[in-house]
């Protein structure tokens, strides 16, 4: 489970995310939906540590990210923004790497990466190195390496930008079962169709606020909406003005 | 200490399978130095010998003045040239290098026992005929001391009167030592050997990653970013130290085929000279791959890395061209500046003199601590926010 609470953080006196709040529980997808530059990487960087927030606190399964940042980043999976591999290593190689990075003997990251690799089918794909993958296959390979510690929560940025519909819908089945299995799930996107086809919670940010959280059905109803979209257009342009008259 | 392994292994196995990385380090970096070095020394020396086993080739006017002096020159290697109309103005012009010219009562002179007088044209602004003027005068003075002894005898005197002064020259330079001076460069040449080993891997190794996105999922990893540091660092000083290895075994294969011998001079380039040399150079290795990586890692793409690396690699050449322009007297707290102390170190070890152990443990210890200080420095860098992410 992750928590988040009034986090904010400037860059050079502009605020990216402003009094960001919301909480993804396990055995949910929660997404983050906004448009480009609503702050959601920056989020999710404070989120795994990569960055410490200027206020607000983020814990993860009750432990705070900045006191115990070591202890959180073996508990959660990142699939970040930038997923480049090494490509003069195979795709196992890669994988075996993040393992024994996680603290994982080279037995278990061996166990562990090959169960990993048939779960999302990419044996064929293992003993070949990375250079010349396809967008699909550097991704498989990045998940793979992210879980491969088997954290129990698992935050992904962005999961199906650049990726073909085969390999979205065959991420999703994939996203799915990590949810089924108890797990806590939470991605960003600025994809409509991603969140109503994969969230079971989704939490708006825009101009780095939260400006909605619930289920897609509470969000329909409460910008008196049929479809998700026009919820978004709507609790997004509210935020907008809302901000322009403050 | 397992995570900084976990990086250097990775480190590498994935620079051995790259063909760039395998070039540079392990080829050009070791080779470049010795080969420049036979190239040029061939070129330099070669031109030097040849000059000395070539006629001499002067211009002479009025050589029909004085037949026996032309027929003991040429004996001694002079070839002579006939004569031209004005020798002054083609000296001047650069047309001719020197010209000898035998006076008008150059034979009455001769013949009454009184100073026959030769005349050298030559312009002492041109280093480059020095040497030959050099030679010419030689022959000139000997075959007037020659005839001067047989005048000597002749009126029944000994020949020794005519030299109350005797001026023996020893040139105090011992052989090796003649050698070092041409040799001046080597210890630069080593330092490059040094520094193009480890360039690749220190670009890679923050700048590389940051461009091909692979340092932020580096990062997330639950480890201290120091291990990771130190893991790079240690991969980084792997290649540098191995290219230097290799550096130093081409230097002696090279000299067996270095005209050193010809020139009356050997240089010490044994077993020994390495033996003492990689110990003496390793420290060195780790400073210079550090601050690679240091400033790598400012840089905001391996481009920019490239450039700023470009211009480091110069500031090794200070101490060469410093020592070469103001010879100093090693002193001992010298050694204890990094770069100037190997510098000096590895100058006594070609000359083979001995370096003080003293000395070469103030250098080692020194280095050491002026990595430590830069390593303390890259990793505040490395722990700074803004580093993982792409600009």
């Amino acid at each position: 489970m992750i928590e988040v609470r009034g986090l904010r953080k400037s860059f050079g006196g502009t605020p990216a995310v402003d009094g960001v709040s919301f909480t993804a529980r396990d055995g949910e997808i929660t997404g983050l939906l906004g448009p480009n530059g609503a702050g959601k990487t920056t989020t999710l960087r404070m989120l795994y540590t990569l960055m410490r927030p200027d206020a607000g606190s983020i814990t993860v399964d009750g432990r705070d990210t900045q006191s115990e940042a070591l202890a959180v980043r073996r508990t959660i999976g990142v699939l970040p923004d930038a997923r480049g591999l090494y490509k003069r290593l195979t795709a196992r190689e890669n994988i075996e790497y993040f393992a024994g990075l996680q603290g994982l003997t080279p037995g278990v990251a061996r166990t562990r990466a090959a169960a990993l690799i048939a779960t999302l089918g990419m044996q064929e794909l293992a003993g070949r190195r990375t250079e010349g993958f396809s967008q699909g296959e550097r991704l498989k390979t990045a998940i793979a390496r992210a879980l491969v510690h088997g954290p129990q929560n698992v935050v992904l940025d962005e999961p199906t930008n650049g990726l073909d519909v085969m390999a979205t819908r065959s991420l999703r089945e994939f996203l799915r079962g990590l949810r089924d299995a108890g797990r806590c799930v939470l991605l960003s996107t600025h994809l409509m169709q991603e969140v109503a086809a994969l969230c079971d919670r989704i939490v708006i940010i825009a101009h780095g606020r939260v400006v909605a959280d619930g289920t897609p059905d509470e969000l329909r109803a409460r910008a008196h909406e049929q479809s998700l979209e026009e919820a978004f257009m709507t609790l997004i342009g509210a935020a907008a003005d809302a901000g322009d008259a403050a | 200490m397992r995570t900084a392994l976990l990086v250097f292994m990775k480190e590498c196995r994935e620079s051995l399978r790259d063909r760039r990385v395998l070039v540079n380090s392990l080829l050009v970096g070791p080779l470049i130095g010795p080969l420049l070095f036979l190239v040029l020394m061939r070129l330099v020396v070669g031109r030097e010998l040849e000059k000395a086993d070539q006629p001499l080739a002067v211009v002479v006017i009025g050589a029909e003045r004085a037949p026996q002096l032309v027929a003991a020159l040429r004996q001694m290697g002079l070839e002579p040239r006939p004569a031209l109309a004005d020798p002054e103005l083609a000296v001047r012009e650069q047309r001719i290098d020197l010209a000898l010219r035998i006076a008008a009562d150059f034979g009455a002179d001769w013949r009454a026992g009184r100073p026959a007088q030769v005349e050298l044209i030559y312009d002492s602004s041109r280093r480059e005929a020095a040497a030959d003027i050099e030679r010419l005068r030689g022959m000139l003075d000997s075959y007037s001391h020659r005839n001067g002894a047989l005048r000597l005898l002749a009126r029944g005197l000994a020949p020794a009167i005519d030299t109350p002064l005797v001026i023996a020259t020893r040139d105090a330079a011992t052989p090796q030592a003649r050698g070092a001076l041409l040799f001046a460069m080597l210890p630069y040449m080593l330092v490059l050997t040094i520094f193009i080993g480890g360039l690749w891997l220190a670009i890679d190794s923050t700048a590389g990653e940051r461009e091909r996105q692979s340092l932020e999922p580096l990062l997330i990893n639950p480890v201290p970013r120091d291990r990771i540091l130190l893991g790079k660092l240690m991969a980084t000083a792997a290649f540098s130290t191995a290219s230097l290895t290799l550096g130093l075994l081409a230097f002696l294969a090279v000299a067996h085929f270095m005209p050193t011998e010809e020139l009356g001079m050997s240089l010490a380039l044994g077993p020994h000279f390495i033996a003492v040399a990689l110990p003496l150079l390793a420290p060195l290795a780790l400073l210079i791959c550090i601050a690679q990586i240091l400033i790598a890692a400012f840089a905001r793409s391996v481009r920019e890395a490239q450039t700023y690396l470009g211009l480091a690699q110069l500031v090794p050449v200070i101490p060469s061209i410093v020592l070469s322009l103001l010879p100093v007297k090693a002193q001992l707290w010298m050694y204890a500046v990094p770069l100037l102390g190997q510098q000096l170190a590895l100058m006594r070890l070609l000359r083979a003199e001995p370096v003080p152990p003293i000395a070469l443990a103030l250098s080692a210890i020194a280095t050491l601590l002026a990595g430590v200080a830069v390593f303390a420095v890259t990793r505040r860098v490395y722990d700074s926010e803004r580093l993982a992410i792409a600009a």
